[in-house]
């Protein structure tokens, strides 16, 4: 067959068409920014002006007193995110790790299963949980129940995460480990989980930033507190629930703190993404 | 002259489908046999039996029996882990760790196996094996370098060297030589010679020159079955079978 000649008319509406929808998706990659800008911008201009050192450096100061900061909400955001760390990220990583070695099979599917719908639970359901088996029966809020409540909803986003990377590890170089008499265990820890690292720590950065800016299971688990406070099994503010408790009070200095807050809440999570982008490149430029 | 490697009605299968079926062969010590056959006639499982790597595969598994020294490999005290430190292999496809720089792929098998190894023995059994390999010259400025950055070719000489490195009895080859240039695939030929004294070496190759070249013995696959096996020299001179002589010749089919 003779190859086809467009007429002028044609190549005129084909661009057109092509122009029009080039516009589309520009003006709805504008809609989509404009609220991003719009809040972070308005997070940076509130947060900035009601920054200052002694946010930092101070504790709060007692209800309708002027000043102060959240020095303890910062430490205790660090620690109960940490220690959720310590238990989610082991947990995870070893769930991931099982499902990917054992992808089929009644008993992978079903955690795989479970690890999805615990992903779709609402974070205040899981901190209702922790407040029934930890809260209710040690008689009072702690850190550890927070940290518990964050792990929960940390671990099925390491799982999942853990999977996808160790799946995309070539089957290989299983088998070429295999294969120097490498026995399987120290096989999957040294080639395999080593392979996927950069990935594996992705995922578990992603979940920190996730955990971190979380309020809701909070509540009813670390509770927040006036005072300075590292015990495990006390009462401890984090940022989230101080942010949340001052943004609704009636005094115009707690509000000016709860919009400090925020913004450093947001650049602790904006960090943490940026060392994802710090992580995953790394591996990539040293490998080819 | 010993028999190193023996199997008594090896078959494979995956799933239900039979790869390979009652084999029995000698692999004599200190010679190299080569393993020949069209694409997808078992020679990859069959030599993936002799190490007990077959099993790896999921929903693979083999019966009968496979001789080392006189002990059955497949026997239920036997742990495969010390059969594979005895009988290494140098795979298909170039498999180097892509986390570990090159020096210590090269010592990977040594390094994951045993924490207690001194840094300078390390370093002499790397540029020991590195020089087997043929890969020395080429990498000696930069071992620190990810085993990922060199050419399909250098990677596969780096498998050969990580796979020389734990000194097994038994060299399972399986086509080490299809990405590799005239130059290495020479070097590699030669290292095949250099070792038969120390080493009993099965290759798998698609090249019947290099079959020729380099081995003692040659065994004939086809469909899964063992058509032929003798010595190198008759095979390809004097063929028993028909099958034999249609395939070395190139008159398949
Ligand atoms: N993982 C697998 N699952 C199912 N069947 C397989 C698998 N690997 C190989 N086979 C089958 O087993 C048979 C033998 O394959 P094998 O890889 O041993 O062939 P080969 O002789 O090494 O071929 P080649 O020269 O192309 O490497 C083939 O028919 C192939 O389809
Ligand atoms: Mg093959």
């Amino acid at each position: 067959m003779a190859g086809t000649v467009y007429k002028e008319s044609s190549h005129a509406f084909r661009k057109f068409k092509s122009d029009f929808m080039m516009a589309v998706t520009v003006a709805a990659t504008i809609v989509t920014l404009i609220p991003l800008f719009l809040v972070l911008g308005y997070l940076v201009f509130k947060g900035a002006t009601s920054l200052n050192w002694a946010f930092f450096t101070h504790m709060p100061t007692p209800v309708g007193e002027k000043g102060g900061g959240m020095a303890n909400a910062i430490v205790g955001t660090f620690e109960v995110v940490g220690i959720a760390c310590l238990i989610g990220v082991p947990i995870g990583i070893g769930a991931g790790l099982f499902l990917a070695e054992h992808r089929l099979g009644r008993f992978a599917d079903t955690v795989r299963f479970c690890a999805d719908v615990m992903m779709g639970v609402p974070s205040i359901v899981v901190g209702i949980f922790a407040y029934a088996v930890l809260v209710h029966p040690m008689g009072r809020f702690s850190t550890l129940a927070g940290s518990v409540a964050l792990a929960i909803i940390m671990i099925p986003l390491v799982t999942r995460t853990t999977e996808e990377m160790i799946i995309l590890v070539p089957h290989e170089l299983r088998e070429a480990a295999l294969a120097l008499g490498v026995p399987q265990w120290k096989t999957s820890l040294s080639v395999i989980v080593r392979t996927a690292l950069s990935g594996i720590a992705t995922g578990v950065i992603l979940a920190i930033a996730r955990i971190a800016g979380e309020t809701a299971p909070l509540l009813f688990t670390a509770f927040g507190n006036r005072f300075w406070s590292t015990s495990l099994v006390q009462p401890i503010a984090t940022l989230t629930v101080q942010v949340y408790t001052y943004a609704i009070s009636p005094f115009p200095d707690w509000q000016r703190q709860a919009w400090a807050g925020a913004l450093v809440l947001t650049v602790i999570v904006l960090a943490l993404e940026l060392g994802v982008r710090w992580v995953t490149r790394a591996p990539a430029k040293a490998a080819r | 002259m010993a028999d190193k490697l023996v199997t008594r009605h090896l078959n494979a299968y995956f799933n239900q489908t039979r790869a390979v079926k009652d084999i029995n062969l000698t692999f004599p010590e200190g010679k190299v046999t080569a393993i020949i056959g069209p694409s997808g006639c078992g020679k990859s499982t069959m030599v993936r039996c002799l190490n007990r790597m077959h099993e790896v595969v999921p929903g693979a598994h083999a019966d009968g029996e496979v001789l080392l020294d006189g002990e059955n490999i497949y026997d239920s005290a036997v742990d495969p882990v010390q059969v594979r430190r005895r009988i290494g292999m140098v795979f298909q496809k170039p498999t180097p760790f892509p986390t570990m720089s090159i020096e210590d792929n090269v010592a990977a098998g040594l390094t994951l196996n045993s924490a207690g190894i001194s840094r300078a023995e390390r370093n002499r059994i790397v540029e020991k094996s590195l020089r087997q390999a043929a890969l020395w010259d080429e990498v000696k400025d930069h071992l620190r370098r990810p085993g990922g950055s060199l050419s399909g070719g250098q990677q596969q000489r780096l498998c050969v060297a990580r796979a020389l490195a734990v000194e097994p009895e038994v060299l399972l080859m399986d086509e080490p030589c299809s990405a590799l240039d005239p130059i290495s695939t020479a070097r590699i030929e030669e290292l095949l010679l250099e070792l038969k004294s120390n080493y009993t070496i099965v290759i798998v190759t698609h090249n019947m020159q290099q079959a020729a070249r380099t081995s003692d013995y040659t065994a004939f696959l086809y469909q899964g079955d063992l058509i032929e096996f003798g010595e190198t020299n008759q095979i390809f001179t004097n063929p028993k079978r028909r099958e034999t002589e249609d395939y070395i010749t190139g008159r398949f089919g």
